[in-house]
Parts: structure tokens; C-alpha cells; sequence
């Protein structure tokens, strides 16, 4: 649905995306992960052809960005929340979906269902005809979706959909994208929210003007910490250490307290093997768990590794 | 350019205009304030002067009609701010460009909705100042003066270019204010020009007949293509996301 090789955008003197290159599939939801000032929304913009690129290529929903035949065509693929909603106040949520599904060209009858689905799935139909002004933060948020769905784009561009929203609203726009998830349709999620992330995307990239590392949750953590077992004992003795480091071979094991750090290459077999080998040298095994990183973690360790934004 | 695409983008700023009270009171108010004053003030200057040559009448009614043109230049501004400045300072101008509409597209929806009720207001009330003045004067004249020539060059050419003069300018001004006030303001000025013609008119510097409303046509006409070029490389998508303020 995106890819883009080498993508780069320049402001004078300063890069604000540099050399992105990536890949998302269809019906994938992708969080794209980086503090403010990362790149994020330029990346946004230049992929929905709003601004142009300095170098490198890239494709969207098989259109070619840049190219200026296509940048109509490219548009009516894809739907746009940008960071700030952008809704006419004065006017109800239907007459703002209405606006926007007339300038993509929808005809009545296919509009009116549209805008009906819409309102009905975001629990606003009844709400239809009161100005946009009148309502919540997070109801405003869902119509602002709304609006960018209107004309069923294949691929939806969500820029910050949670940012300055309380839990509560924040919340009820998650859940309205991940009903959007199960419907199958390509999101590209930007968000500084790690657990938003965690919660919805299938696939998440961090950005820091460059790409810093992309794939799936698991993918990065194990790419970052490789994969450790804690094991919590009674009371850590060097015997145990030792009768661990015979049975596994040559792996890391950091000691804290009564608390044993196991780097593993397969948790599943070696496990028990490492229970059986505490339990074997004496040792009296209170805890022992698969170290799982969140995501927060992965995430700051890479922007902290990378330094400051440009 | 599809001429649709502007038409709905204009359609729904004119909707929206209906929601802001100040800007369509002012646009129904100045040209029934000058389709009213003006002939009061005429039949009272006639009713009061010991002695007028019918050619002393005449000079001021054009002196008169000319406000209608000074319309042109103080009418769209403030619809203009709103729909331009307005949209960006409320931050809905980047959906709307994400729509498949071209930057062209959505200028042009946006001069015609300033345009349209602008030149639709100084039309009434031009209409209706001739009517009364015409009941004002015919008596004293011995015939009804409007419509003429003159009114007609004001309304037909004059106007409308001011108007888009004035537009323009909005535009531009746009891109810099960081809200509508501060653009209604400074597009306001635009009047400046056309009030200091008024005074030279007045003054006999510049006779208002229709070869000077026609030369300053001509101005104008220039000067609304210059302002063309430069509202157009304004109002480009690129420039408006990453470098209007």
C-alpha cells in the first residue's frame, strides 16, 4: 500500500525526514512512532502528495508521489486526519461530512449512505444535525475520522488522533480505530503515544528524522534485548550460577541480588532446563519469567541512543 | 480546473457567511447606508441651496455613485478574511487541501464566495439609490439621470475589479496574519486608494466622467493580473502548509 525508498525532505537547512524507506502492507495497521519534531507529520504530508519531496521515491495506494497527473487520483484514494481537527464548528456533523464527500464527488444516494454508516458506527446519528461546536473533544475527534472516511479511501492517514484528549476521549477514538482495524483497511497511525501503539498497530517504525527500526513489537524488543529470563530465588548463591552456566553453555547471566538475569535463544526449551539446574545445585526458585520489555522501553532506548532531534 | 469543485467550495463558504452576523450585516448595510443617505442628503442640498446648475447636480451625482465602487474596495475583505484567514487559523484549511482539489480550485471557490455576495450587495444597492435618487432629481432635471453610462461602467467594470483587487489583497494577506481581525483590518485599507479618488473627484483633480472611470479600469485591470500572479504563488498548497504562520 506504501512504499518508499529513500524519501527525504529538506527545509532550507534542516532535514526533517531523512532517506525513509518503507514498506506498508495492505490492511496493516502501522504505528509510526517518534517525538515531536521527529518528521512524522512531513512524512504524513508528503506521502498524501500535500507537499512535495526533496529526493527519493515513494508509492501510495499505486500512485506514484510527485507526480502531478497523479496527485487527484492519489487523494481520492486516501482519507487525512491531521493533527488538528479542522471541523467547521457552525455546522452540524452531517453537513461537515457532506462538504467533504461533495468535494470527492460522491454521488447523493452513495453519500447519504456513507455518511449515515459513519455517523451510526461512531454512535453520532442521532447527534447529526447539532453543530460540531456543541460536542466533546473525542466526539469532535470521531467526526473528524469520519470526515476522513467519508469517500472510503483504501488507505487512511491518522496524525496524532489521540493527542490532547483526555483518557476518557482518548480512549473512545481507539476504540473507533480499532474498529476500523477489524474492517481490514490500511492505517498509518502517527502517535507519540507508546501504549496507543501497543494497543493498535500491527507493525510500528520509529522515526527520529531518520528511520531508527520498524517492524512488530516482538520483533523490536527481541532486536533490542535479545530475549531473557528472569528467575527470582530464595537466595542467589555462586553454586547456582555455576550449575546454570554448565547447563546452558556460554550465556550472560547478570546477577542482582537474589534476582538472575539469563540471556536465552530459545525460551522454550531452555526454561526448564534453567529451573531443573537451580533446583538441581539446591537453589529454591521463588519466580521465573520471560523479560518482556514494553515497547516504551525499545522506544526510548533507540531516541536516547540517536540524541537529540535535528 | 473543474469549475464544480470551486462552485462547492464557494457554496459552502457562502453558507458558512450566513453564520457570521457582523460580516453580512456590514455587506447589506453600506450599500443601503449609501442607496439611502445619498439621496436625502441630495434632496435636502435641493431644497436648501438658493441656486444649483443642473451641471453642478450631475458632478455631485457621479461623486455620489462613485461610493459604490468604494464598496467594491471595503466588502470582500472581511469576507475574504474569514474564509481564508479564518479557515487557517481554525486550522481547517489542511483537510480541505487533502481533498482532490486543486490549489486553484479552492482559490477560486474562495474569490467567488467573497466575490458573488459582495457584487450582489453593491448591485441592490445601487438599484435602489437610482430609483430614489431619480425621484430626488428628475423633477430639478427634467429627466431621470440613471441609469447611465457612467453607473454603468461603475458597476459592470469598475466594481467587480475593485472587489477583485480587494480579494486579491485578502489573499496575500492571509499567508501573514495570525487572525482574522488583523487581516480584516489591513485589507480594510484597501479603500484608501479609492477614497482619495473619491476626494480628488470632488476637488476637480480627477473628473469622474467615463473616460477617467474607464482609464482607472484600466489600472486596475493591470494591477489585479500583477495580484493574480502573486495571490496564486501564495495560495499553493506547499506554501500554505509549511510556511504560512
Amino acid at each position: 500500500m506504501i512504499d518508499t525508498d529513500g524519501l527525504t525532505r529538506v527545509f532550507g537547512e534542516i532535514t526533517a525526514v531523512d532517506e525513509l524507506t518503507l514498506h506498508v502492507k495492505e490492511g496493516e495497521v502501522f504505528g509510526f512512532l517518534g517525538p515531536n519534531g521527529a518528521g512524522k507529520t512531513t512524512t504524513v504530508r508528503m506521502l498524501a502528495s500535500l507537499i512535495s519531496k526533496s529526493s527519493g521515491s515513494a508509492t501510495v495506494a499505486g500512485y506514484e508521489i510527485g507526480d502531478s497527473s497523479a496527485e487527484l487520483k492519489l487523494r481520492r484514494q486516501i482519507g487525512l486526519l491531521p493533527e488538528n481537527v479542522g471541523l467547521y464548528e457552525g455546522m452540524s456533523a452531517y453537513r461537515n461530512l457532506e462538504y467533504y464527500g461533495r468535494l470527492n464527488r460522491l454521488d447523493s444516494t452513495t453519500l447519504r449512505k456513507n455518511i449515515e454508516r459513519l455517523l451510526r458506527m461512531m454512535d453520532l446519528w442521532e447527534k447529526r444535525d447539532l453543530p460540531v461546536g456543541t460536542f466533546s473533544k473525542g466526539m469532535k475527534q470521531k467526526v473528524a475520522i469520519a470526515r476522513a472516511l467519508v469517500h472510503d479511501p483504501v488507505l487512511l492517514f491518522l496524525d496524532e488522533p489521540t493527542a490532547n484528549l483526555d483518557p476518557e476521549a482518548a480512549k473512545m477514538v481507539r476504540d473507533f480505530i480499532l474498529e476500523l482495524k477489524r474492517d481490514q483497511r490500511t492505517i498509518f497511525l502517527n502517535t507519540h503515544h507508546l501504549d496507543e501503539a501497543e494497543r493498535i498497530c500491527d507493525r510500528v517504525g520509529i522515526l527520529k528524522t531518520r528511520l531508527l527500526t520498524v517492524g512488530t513489537l516482538e520483533e523490536l524488543k527481541a532486536q533490542l534485548w535479545g530475549t531473557r529470563t528472569v528467575v527470582r530465588l530464595e537466595h542467589a548463591s555462586e553454586s547456582i550460577v555455576t550449575a546454570l552456566r554448565a547447563r546452558l553453555g556460554a550465556r550472560k547471566i547478570e546477577v542482582s541480588g537474589n534476582r538472575l538475569l539469563i540471556e536465552v535463544a530459545d525460551p522454550e526449551r531452555e526454561n526448564p532446563e534453567i529451573a531443573e539446574a537451580v533446583l538441581a545445585s539446591g537453589g529454591r526458585l521463588r519466580e521465573l519469567t520471560q523479560l518482556s520489555p514494553s515497547l516504551e522501553e525499545v522506544y526510548l532506548r533507540l531516541i536516547r541512543e540517536e540524541g537529540p532531534a535535528a | 480546473m473543474r469549475l464544480s469543485q470551486a462552485w462547492t467550495i464557494a457554496l459552502h463558504d457562502l453558507v458558512l457567511l450566513r453564520t457570521r452576523r457582523s460580516v453580512y450585516v456590514g455587506l447589506v448595510l453600506f450599500p443601503i447606508m449609501v442607496a439611502v443617505i445619498f439621496p436625502l442628503l441630495t434632496r435636502y442640498i435641493l431644497e436648501t441651496a438658493t441656486h444649483m446648475y443642473p451641471s453642478e447636480l450631475t458632478s455631485l451625482l457621479d461623486a455620489f455613485s462613485f461610493w459604490f465602487a468604494v464598496g467594491g474596495s471595503v466588502l470582500p475583505g472581511s469576507i475574504a478574511s474569514y474564509s481564508i484567514a479564518g479557515e487557517k487559523i481554525e486550522k481547517s484549511l489542511e483537510p480541505l487541501l487533502a481533498t482532490p482539489s486543486t490549489d486553484s480550485e479552492i482559490l477560486l471557490g474562495k474569490v467567488l464566495s467573497a466575490f458573488l455576495p459582495t457584487l450582489l450587495a453593491i448591485w441592490g444597492g445601487a438599484g435602489l439609490y437610482m430609483v430614489l435618487m431619480d425621484r430626488v432629481t428628475g423633477g430639478y432635471l427634467g429627466y431621470l439621470y440613471y441609469p447611465n453610462w457612467e453607473m454603468a461602467i461603475l458597476l459592470l467594470v469598475l466594481s467587480p475589479l475593485i472587489c477583485l483587487v480587494s480579494i486579491e489583497i485578502s489573499v496575500i494577506i492571509s499567508s501573514w496574519v495570525t487572525d482574522v481581525r488583523s487581516a480584516q483590518q489591513i485589507s480594510s485599507m484597501t479603500f484608501l486608494p479609492f477614497v482619495l479618488i473619491y476626494v480628488m473627484g470632488e476637488a476637480g483633480v480627477i473628473p469622474l466622467d467615463n473616460p477617467h472611470l474607464l482609464e482607472i479600469s484600466g489600472i486596475l485591470a493591470v494591477l489585479s493580473l500583477l495580484l493574480f500572479s502573486v495571490s496564486r504563488k501564495t495560495f499553493h498548497r506547499e506554501e500554505i502548509l509549511t510556511r504560512w504562520r
